[in-house]
């Protein structure tokens, strides 16, 4: 069962067309790798998906809602839609845990010891529980994004959009959000990420999508997309990735 | 009288300082009063027009660019005797307090919505992003995320300019209001003697050092911790 569907999806910028016909569906539980040359629309695909940027055209329906419909709650929409940016975009003046029950306790009007209880549990989950009365300024880069995951998991989210999670990080750094994005997976979490790091896909991957110049050129499993592409411009990306 | 003993009958003489602290000592009462409330109304305003802005709903904007700017270029001695000395002629008399408080408020109001804003915009991009991707709504955004955020950022330029504004109760004088500069100089005049001024002068400094040292205290409490 598809829980979400991309069709016809177009983006422009002025003059700059970036996404041109996207057609895409992830099932549930899925975990869809997007990869492809910078500036061939991945990021942005993501951001239309929760009409952080809205689309020119096209459509993307989300558990059986039409995202991009005016009648459409956005902020509920978002909700289950969790999002992980490659810059973190933790609230500095915020401990760990208030970063993560910002939400629950403004939009969910959650208590404030229900919020905490759910933050705690959610920071438990990525591993920083310790780390909850910390303030960004004061955790590793890793560290922060695993609270940011922790951020958007606390929602209780229907699919987890992850976008270049790992791209901001020290290569020591990340193992430790892979693994949390392994661990995610394992719970049967449907995430869609944008990410070149090529062994988790390989892994972790259930399907690899690659993208150039605003349009799917092809997807596949993982080794069909690594080992075997069927697509010249596949292949010399993809040629690039592993040198 | 050797020239130790004439500058200290000049500034410091002790039956002035006798006779006038008692009004001295009334003026810095309300200076402080003014100051205070300056202060209170000026900086909540000018957050409240920061945010307002952050809407960006252009009618509005224009007339809070306008204001701001219009205050920001006006002398305040010139507004203050514009409207003390203008408008009972249309009808309207204000007391003198109030339109020290009033114009000081506006000026602090607009310099402080300019600095508000300009931590608002320097808040990046990705703060808002987060923040709406977990359901927040613009305004929860605005005021749980990027307020907090900017208000920090405008700190240390805020004190500089919330002192600079709030010493301008000294032109309280000029629309005799009873401040410490006003009773300093009606003692300096009926006396003869610049041992009032000296008082005053020492009164603003006992007044501000304080508002100085509180405002270095906030700049770095209002820095979240690094690492």
């Amino acid at each position: 069962m598809a829980i979400l569907t991309v069709s016809g999806l177009r983006k422009s910028f002025g003059a700059n067309e970036v996404l041109r016909g996207i057609e895409l569906s992830v099932a549930e539980r899925e975990l869809v790798f997007i990869i492809g040359p910078s500036g061939s629309g991945k990021s942005t695909l993501l951001r239309c998906l929760n009409r952080l940027e809205e689309p020119t055209a096209g459509s993307v329906t989300f558990d059986g809602r039409e995202v991009t419909a005016r009648a459409t709650s956005l902020n509920r929409l978002r909700r289950s839609m969790g999002m992980v940016f490659q810059s973190f975009n933790l609230y500095p003046h915020m401990t760990a845990l208030d970063n993560v029950t910002l939400a629950l306790r403004r939009v969910l009007k959650k208590s404030r010891a229900e919020a905490d209880a759910l933050g705690l549990a959610a920071l438990n989950g990525v591993g920083l529980a310790g780390k909850a009365s910390s303030y960004p300024n004061e955790l590793s880069g890793g560290q922060q994004q695993r609270v940011a995951i922790a951020r958007a998991l606390a929602l209780d989210p229907r699919i987890v959009l992850f976008d270049e999670p790992t791209s901001a990080l020290d290569p020591e750094l990340v193992g430790s959000v892979l693994s949390v994005m392994r661990d995610l997976k394992a719970r049967g979490m449907t995430m869609l990420v944008v990410s070149h790091e090529l062994r988790f896909a390989r892994e972790a991957a259930d399907r690899v999508v690659f993208m150039d110049a605003g349009r799917i050129v092809e997807e596949g499993a993982p080794e069909t997309i690594f080992s075997a592409p069927r697509e010249l411009r596949t292949k010399a990306f993809v040629a690039q990735l592993i040198r | 009288m050797t020239a130790w003993q004439r500058f200290l009958e000049t500034f410091f003489k002790p039956e002035m300082l006798a006779q006038y602290w008692p009004s001295i000592a009334h003026g810095v009462l309300v200076t402080l009063e003014i100051a205070s409330a300056v202060v209170l109304t000026g900086l909540s305003f000018g957050l409240l027009l920061a945010g307002l802005r952050a809407y960006r709903l252009v009618p509005l904007n224009i007339a809070i660019v306008v204001f701001v700017d219009v205050f920001r270029s006006l002398p305040p001695l010139v507004a203050i005797l514009i409207i003390y000395f203008g408008l009972p002629g249309v009808g309207i008399n204000l007391p003198s307090f109030v339109v020290l408080w009033l114009v000081l408020s506006l000026v602090l109001t607009a310099f402080a919505e300019e600095i508000f804003w300009a931590g608002i915009i320097s808040t990046p991009k990705g703060q808002w992003e987060a923040a709406r991707s977990t359901g927040l709504g613009f305004s929860e955004t605005l005021l749980f995320v990027v307020l907090p955020q900017a208000v920090r950022l405008g700190v240390p330029p805020l004190t500089n300019r919330t002192i600079a504004i709030t010493k301008n109760t000294a032109l309280g004088t000029v629309i005799g209001v009873g401040e410490i500069l006003n009773q300093a100089t009606a003692a300096q005049s009926f006396s003869g003697n610049a041992t009032p001024l000296m008082m005053g002068a020492i009164a603003y400094i006992l007044l501000f050092l304080p508002v100085v040292a509180v405002g270095r205290w906030i700049e770095t409490r209002f820095q979240w911790r690094r690492a």
